[in-house]
């Protein structure tokens, strides 16, 4: 995931430094939401191949269940292999 | 979407002749070329999801089911889109809790 404190560059932008600090902090804030929904898209990409059958007239208690599942899961497998990844690069012992 | 420089030039809308920056417009701007860029990438994702689904064997045309699974597809992805979402916001807010 990309940073959230990359700053957009202004310096094109003659604006006074409060408007500039301004725009910085609402242009942060659509950051974070374009983030947030580009995050979805990849859960859906996954998600999405791992819970439908073919669509019917309702998504059912099923694979709603498994659409939730399937992003808490890979998150946790986010977590899990960050984790061991961390500790193998810590103690470098390969 | 291509840069965000050309919008901030100096003659963009932000300063019209006054000197002073509207970031309320700007912003609006910023707002509606996300808005458009999520369209689009929400378009392109279901099309390839719902041919892979609803398109065995391409024919000569779009036959009647096919054009109704399409259909049922499109639904039934915006639907997920919002369950996928929501859990993932939830588990954003217990993870912070958790801090």
């Amino acid at each position: 995931m990309a940073d959230f404190d990359s700053e957009v560059d202004l310096s094109g932008l003659s604006a006074s430094a409060s408007d500039k600090a301004e725009l910085q902090r609402m242009l942060a804030v659509e950051q974070q939401k374009a983030q947030f929904t580009a995050q979805v898209h990849n859960f859906m990409d996954v998600c999405w191949d791992k819970c439908m059958d073919r669509p019917g007239n309702k998504l059912d208690s099923r694979t709603e269940s498994c659409l939730v599942n399937c992003v808490d899961r890979f998150i946790d497998t986010t977590l899990t292999i960050t984790n061991r990844f961390t500790q193998i690069v810590q103690k470098g012992t390969h | 979407m291509d840069g965000f420089s050309s919008d901030f030039s100096p003659s963009g809308p932000s300063n019209s002749g006054s000197g002073k920056v509207d970031t309320g417009a700007i912003m609006e701007q910023v707002k509606v070329q996300i808005a458009v860029a999520n369209a689009q990438e929400l378009l392109q994702r279901m099309t390839d999801k719902c041919y892979r689904k609803c398109i065995g064997k391409p024919g000569t045309s779009l036959d009647n089911s096919e054009q109704k699974c399409i259909a049922m597809c499109m639904d039934r992805y915006m639907d997920a889109w919002n369950i996928v979402s929501k859990a993932y916001n939830s588990r954003l807010q217990r993870e912070r809790a958790k801090m």
